[in-house]
């Protein structure tokens, strides 16, 4: 009697959990999933756009930003990658070190003018955005491409991108592999939870080529599989080839080939409905690439304290109240510029001639040297 | 006189003394706080789904998903929808769980047996295999069969070849396959059709056996059935119901026959050498369980050790091995979901791809939950029938 007893009120629960659950999705969910299945290509729900009331609202319900949360924890919790040498890993000393990384440090810098006032969370790709649902980190710093799906469905927000990326994938020399005709048969080692396993499958079957995908939960897993040989090929942005091709064992012997998937915008996530957390990492961000375009930099920054420039005077919070509107600091920027450096010098800290990736700029270029890095003004 | 009863048995006390009033009362109350319980913890996910602008529902399960899944014994690509994706991921889960189960049995069995084994050096070996095995994670051990045994056999260039022809590489053994062709379906209905045939001219045949005497060769009998079944359907078909075709370097990888791959051997044999371990201790404490003095009855009727242990000890070790067995293979099941970490497709790990694409975490795990729910109970009903029977065949 009791046994059963019991096992009825976990089929009830469970059936309420599922009963309840389908009761929501169909008020609203229904018509514009049905547009996304005709057009075929949408691979996510197309769920209702909100509505900007929707985002006040939720403000209001919560009561205050994120920003005041933070500030009020007096650190930031940033979520990263552990896995990619350049972007986010672990350095000798065992501290959090790359260029995502750096960008948790400007934002801390910003709001807190202490850059080591962040504590960090790995995440692995298939984690990282039940830690922000969930609110366990403030924000993503992690490799993450922007998309319409994740903006929307998934419930986040983006808007500026640190990194422009592409998809590339990766095979050994001896293969003889150049083009991705050549991988008609092959097994290819992809990460779980990532635009890329997504692009991949397009890709094939764009091109009608069969292949076997082996899908790994973390960077290790699939980078090593690829090693020993259980994959022809490994796929993942050209950034993370080329910086997990630094610890292969002989780097040598695995070229990446000259073809690009996809575009990969990568850059900074926050919980979407909070428009003015979603602000001040973005105008972080951009506070480093102005700097760049002003040829401001840590080293030099104290000397353009007595520029007679209104906009360099009004970028380092000299003049107006540009920082308070946001919620910080009027020399927010300043503090961003001293602590972690421009965007140019971020860069090259982490991915530029003298690291082992030697990456060229390339679209990580400022809009004047003939890249895509553009700041909306300072005013 | 002695009769005379005394009245407080008769009369019933008061409903909020009586025990049985109360234990109804008890459980109607614990249901109510689960519910409230579960509606609270919804509500507060929902809330917060709404805070980032989301409704929960399941119309996602109609769109395309758009990934790929490697290993999938129904067929599958990346146009069908996020609800077949999770289809292949049960399908996925219930072959490792019922291979598992039944190797699991096998070996649980026959290292237990081992264990109060007269020899020394079986007992020594089942020894060491329970004791390391039960000691250290089950992911561990997922591990290490992936990475440190699947990972390391040779490249498919240098696969080892074995009659067959298959070939083990790290990527799997490959080994010749049948490729339906036009009258596969007509026929697979006759090979079915032949298991339920062999078995009726099975029991025809054992029946006589025993009402007459005389030996009328039940399980020939049975394989000539299945055969002369099997033989018709190919006639009866329209057309030949199959080629079978053999694994060929070429290219990359190999082509036709077919492939197991590592990445389910590895989590098979992890799983069953793991929930082996504990089979062998439930099997051993059976054992031990049944009467001294039915092992010593068989050795005085002069039954040999195997003897003794088929017909005398094993069923009636059956009765106490059967509740604990059911949950070892509820645990293995449960288990399977480890899967995710050395990359086969399992139901937690497409699931946990789902999710991620398409951001709806409730409703992904409320699927993934109803799913190990209604499988674990499955497995259940069946033990509990089948400790049911064994009970019965008791005499
Ligand atoms: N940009 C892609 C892929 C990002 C990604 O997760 N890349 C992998 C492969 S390099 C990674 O960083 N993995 C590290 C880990 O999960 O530990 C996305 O946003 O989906």
């Amino acid at each position: 009697m009791n046994r059963r007893l019991l096992l009825l009120v976990t089929l009830l629960a469970a059936l309420a959990l599922v009963l309840a659950a389908c009761g929501g999705g169909g008020e609203e969910g229904s018509a514009p999933t049905e547009t996304a299945a005709e057009t075929g290509g949408a691979a996510e729900t197309a769920a209702p756009t909100p509505v900007p009331e929707q985002k006040e609202e939720a403000q209001q319900q919560t009561g205050q930003s994120l920003l005041e949360t933070v500030k009020a924890r007096g650190k930031l919790i940033c979520g990263v990658n552990q896995a990619l040498p350049g972007f986010g890993y672990l350095d000798q000393s065992g501290n959090f070190a790359g260029f995502d990384v750096d960008f948790c440090k400007a934002v801390a810098a910003a709001i807190f003018d202490d850059p080591n006032a962040v504590e960090y969370r790995p995440l692995t790709a298939q984690e990282r955005f039940t830690a922000l649902q969930t609110g366990e980190v403030d924000v993503l710093f992690r490799n993450t491409t922007w998309t319409l799906g994740r903006d929307t469905s998934v419930g986040l927000d983006f808007g500026v991108v640190t990194f422009y990326d592409g998809q590339g994938i990766m095979v050994r020399k001896a293969d003889n592999i150049t083009s991705m005709e050549d991988l008609n048969g092959a097994a290819i080692c992809v990460q779980t939870g990532t635009t890329t396993e997504l692009n991949l499958a397009d890709q094939m079957r764009a091109r009608g080529l069969d292949y076997e995908p082996v899908v790994f939960e973390d960077a290790d897993s699939t980078f090593n599989a690829y090693e020993e040989g259980r994959c022809d090929a490994v796929t993942t942005d050209k950034s993370g080839l080329v910086s997990r091709r630094t610890v292969l064992q002989n780097p040598d012997d695995h070229v990446i080939l000259d073809v690009t998937l996809s575009k990969e915008p990568l850059g900074p996530a926050v919980l979407q409905g909070d428009p003015i957390w979603h602000d001040v990492v973005m105008w972080v961000v951009f506070a480093t690439i102005q700097g760049e375009e002003f040829g401001i930099t840590s080293q030099n920054i104290d000397d353009f304290m007595n520029s007679e420039d209104p906009n360099i005077r009004r970028f380092l919070g000299l003049e107006g109240d540009l920082g308070t509107s946001l919620g910080l600091t009027n020399d927010f920027a300043y503090r961003v510029v001293k602590h972690v450096g421009n965007y140019g010098e971020i860069y090259d800290r982490n991915l530029g001639p003298d690291t082992p990736f030697n990456l060229p700029r390339g679209l990580n270029d400022l809009w004047t040297n003939g890249g895509l890095l553009y700041s909306p003004p300072f005013r | 006189m002695a009769n005379t009863p005394l009245p407080v048995e008769h009369a019933r006390p008061p409903f909020w003394r009586d025990e049985r009033v109360l234990a109804v009362i008890a459980q109607i109350i614990f249901l109510i706080v689960v519910i409230v319980t579960a509606v609270y913890l919804f509500n507060n996910a929902r809330e917060g789904l709404a805070q980032a602008g989301l409704t929960p529902g399941y119309d996602f399960l109609r769109l395309r998903a758009g990934f790929d899944i490697g290993d999938s014994i129904i067929s599958y690509t990346s146009d069908d929808t996020y609800g077949r994706a999770f289809l292949v991921g049960i399908v996925n889960t219930v072959r490792v769980a019922i291979i598992g189960i039944i190797l699991a049995t096998i070996l649980g069995t026959i290292m237990g047996i081992l264990r109060l084994s007269p020899n020394l050096l079986l007992r020594g070996i089942a020894t060491v295999y329970v004791e390391t095995i039960r000691n250290t994670p089950l992911l561990v051990q997922l591990f290490f069969w992936y990475t440190a045994v699947m990972l390391k056999f040779p490249r498919v260039r240098q696969a080892i070849a074995l009659p067959g022809p298959t070939y083990l590489s790290n990527r799997g053994l490959a080994i010749p396959w049948i490729e339906p062709l036009d009258g596969f379906r007509i026929w697979f209905g006759f090979f079915i059709a032949a298991f339920v045939i062999a078995y009726i001219v099975y029991r025809v045949q054992w029946t006589r056996e025993d009402r007459t005497g005389q030996t009328s060769y039940p399980l020939t009998s049975a394989l000539i059935a299945w055969i002369i079944v099997v033989i018709a359907g190919w006639f009866f078909a329209p057309g030949q119901p199959f080629t079978i075709t053999r694994p060929e370097l070429a290219g990359l990888n190999f082509e036709g026959g077919t492939v197991l791959a590592p990445e389910f051997a590895a989590l098979l044999i992890g799983l069953v050498v793991y929930t082996g371990a504990f089979i062998a201790e439930i099997v051993r404490a059976g054992i031990q369980a049944v009467d001294k003095g039915q092992r010593e009855a068989a050795t005085a009727l002069g039954l040999s050790t195997v003897q003794s242990l088929r017909f005398i000890i094993l069923p009636q070790a059956m009765r106490i091995i059967i509740p604990p067995m059911t949950s070892q293979y509820l645990n293995l099941t449960k288990n399977s979901s480890l899967a995710f970490f050395i990359g086969f497709p399992d139901l937690f790990a497409v699931s946990t791809t789902i999710q991620n694409q398409t951001g709806k975490a409730l409703e992904v795990i409320s699927i993934v939950m109803a799913c190990y729910l209604t499988t674990s109970l499955l497995t259940s009903l069946f033990m509990n029938w089948y400790n049911q029977k064994v009970r019965l065949v008791e005499r």
